[in-house]
């Protein structure tokens, strides 16, 4: 812990003598539940794995560890991903307006790049299956 | 013909519980009254007086003024009945269940600011599970889980600090709950 200025330390004394060992056992692990929760709730797991779509069959499917480059073919042309620790992105693409590669990278759960005119899609999968889309 | 006359004997213990849900009342509508950036984060107040009735009389007693408090207090708000008052009232009988438990914790090592956090945990948990259920019958809820979770650990720390603190200042006299 940081050493507290003199002042703030001695107002906090008469308040940290009033926590029991368990005390702080509990707070330590409601803190650090509250904390993971975070991660839990929010991104449904770390991005974890690049899904790689052509004709909506699965063309790859990429663990997000290591650099590496995937050409896929479509109709018009080569499709080019890269992928890199942690995320990936549409690095170059046939198609004519050119979404898919201006979306640049994508590291959360969830997240997908289309290049529709080629039928090239990467998606971004963690442990949990994060929605695309929410009806209700 | 004399009218016949219902008498309620009262006894000194509800004279007690009166008097205790009042000043929890009371606290819940300084709750109330203190503005937050979201909705369902407080920082449960009138919790203070269940603990140090809990510490004090028993389970039972606090139970007892919680109920009174949920409903005298959501009556003064005006959200008896309302959604709002279901949620507190979920989140009270989810943080006396816990309490029923963690009141057995060995007092030498677990004190007032573990019950604090461990209710205020529940409280929450019960809350989210029931709008879950019923209100926003969605899993989209749950992403206010992290939001909440911290509030109850700052607050819960907060909250069995001062009922530590109450306690250790004053261990009998009974005006600290006024």
């Amino acid at each position: 812990m940081a050493p507290l200025p003199a002042p703030l330390r001695e107002r906090l004394s008469p308040w940290l003598a009033l926590l029991r060992p368990g005390d702080w056992g509990v707070f330590l692990a409601a803190a650090l539940a509250a904390g993971g929760s975070f991660p839990l709730f929010w991104q449904g797991g770390l991005a974890e794995r690049a899904v790689i779509r052509q004709e909506g069959a699965i063309f790859a499917q990429v663990d997000l560890h290591a650099r590496r480059r995937i050409e896929v073919a479509g109709p018009l042309g080569t499709t080019v991903i890269a992928i890199e620790p942690g995320r990936a992105r549409v690095v170059s693409d046939p198609g004519p307006r050119q979404y898919c590669v201006r979306q640049g990278w994508l590291s959360r759960p969830g997240e997908i790049a289309i290049c529709a005119p080629n039928r090239v899609s990467l998606a971004i999968a963690g442990r949990t299956k994060a929605y695309d889309s929410l009806s209700y | 013909m004399t009218a016949s006359v219902i008498e309620l004997p009262v006894t000194a213990a509800d004279r007690r519980i009166a008097r205790l849900a009042a000043a929890a009342v009371g606290l819940s509508l300084v709750d109330a009254a203190i503005p937050t950036p979201l909705p369902g984060v407080k920082p449960g107040l009138a919790n203070i007086v269940t603990l140090l009735v809990l510490h004090r009389y028993g389970w039972g007693t606090a139970a007892w003024v919680t109920g009174l408090r949920v409903v005298a207090g959501s009556i003064l708000l005006g959200q008896f009945l309302a959604p709002g008052f279901f949620l507190s009232l979920t989140g009270a009988v989810a943080s006396l269940l816990v309490l029923a438990g963690a009141r057995h914790l060995p007092a030498r090592h677990f004190g007032p600011v573990s019950w604090s956090l461990l209710a205020a945990l529940a409280h929450i948990g019960g809350q989210l599970l029931l709008a879950r259920a019923w209100l926003i019958p969605h899993d989209g809820v749950f992403l206010l889980a992290p939001l909440f979770a911290a509030a109850a650990v700052v607050f819960g720390t907060a909250n069995g600090l001062i009922v530590a603190r109450l306690l250790a200042e004053a261990p009998l006299a009974e005006k600290t709950h006024a």
